[in-house]
């Protein structure tokens, strides 16, 4: 068990190490590197946990606006192909929660100034239950949900 | 061999379409390891950075519930014919992958 934990914490301080020098040699510059990864919302086990953690409250207010495209039936709970658009003006970010999974955040992106309110991309799925896309916009939350049907799950064995 | 597959067109409306396949095992850490029984340890990408001319366009931060090779598409106005585009990803163990592709 020791030498495990040896292992993991010098293959992390190795990764560090190349990362240092990386930034050293202005290969990427110091704030591309991991800023502020929200933890503790990532961890939440409950959907209203998850948001609160992420904005410091839960109120949601419900919207037509946000459109969310996804299969009605998932055959594949490890690939579920999600793409958020909305037409609200001034979106900060748009999160996607998995309502039904053991940690239910599953991403969130921030928007520049001229990215448009769009994102696409592929999430896994443990169960059938909602995709819930929270959008934050001038100091409020918008959201919307669908019901995705998962065949097979796609968190673990 | 870099881990990230990126294009980056233009539209005739002015609107800049990205997107991005990256190479990423994405262990959640819950999947056992057939041969051994033990836990694959969580193994993710946590941050996304994806900039325009020194501009970000993109902050994503992911959990463990993205899909292994990660697949992700946005959109911007603003670019024009040949710029870069640049994007870097961590991970939880710190590996780090960056890769750059000019606008079509």
């Amino acid at each position: 068990m020791t030498s495990m934990k040896r292992r993991t914490f010098l293959k992390g301080s190795l990764a560090t190490g190349a990362i240092g020098i990386a930034v050293g040699a202005g290969l990427i510059t110091p704030r591309m590197v991991l800023a502020a990864w929200p933890k503790a919302a990532f961890d939440s086990k409950s959907v209203d946990g998850a948001i609160d953690s992420l904005f410091g409250k839960s109120t949601l207010t419900g919207s037509d606006k946000i459109k969310i495209k996804a299969p009605d039936i998932a055959e594949n709970g490890a690939v579920v192909p999600i793409s958020i658009e909305t037409d609200i003006d001034g979106v900060e970010s748009i999160s996607l929660i998995a309502e039904n999974n053991a940690t239910p955040l599953t991403s969130s992106f921030v928007l520049g100034k001229g990215t448009l309110a769009y994102i696409a991309t592929r999430i896994k799925m443990g169960k059938t239950g909602n995709v819930i896309a929270v959008v934050k916009a001038g100091n409020k939350l918008y959201s919307a949900s669908k019901e995705v049907k998962v065949t097979i799950g796609g968190c673990g064995g | 061999m870099s881990s990230i597959k990126m294009r980056a067109t233009l539209g005739e409306n002015g609107v800049t379409t990205v997107k991005v396949l990256i190479s990423h095992p994405m262990d959640t850490g819950l999947v056992k390891d057939k041969n051994t029984g033990k836990f694959i340890p969580a193994h993710f990408i946590q941050e996304v950075v994806c900039e325009h001319n020194g501009t970000r366009l993109l902050t994503a931060e992911w959990g463990t519930a993205i899909s292994k090779n990660p697949y992700l598409s946005f959109r911007f106005k603003g670019g024009k014919a040949g710029d870069a585009i640049k994007l870097n990803w961590v991970d939880n163990l710190g590996n780090s992958d960056s890769g750059e592709v000019a606008i079509q």
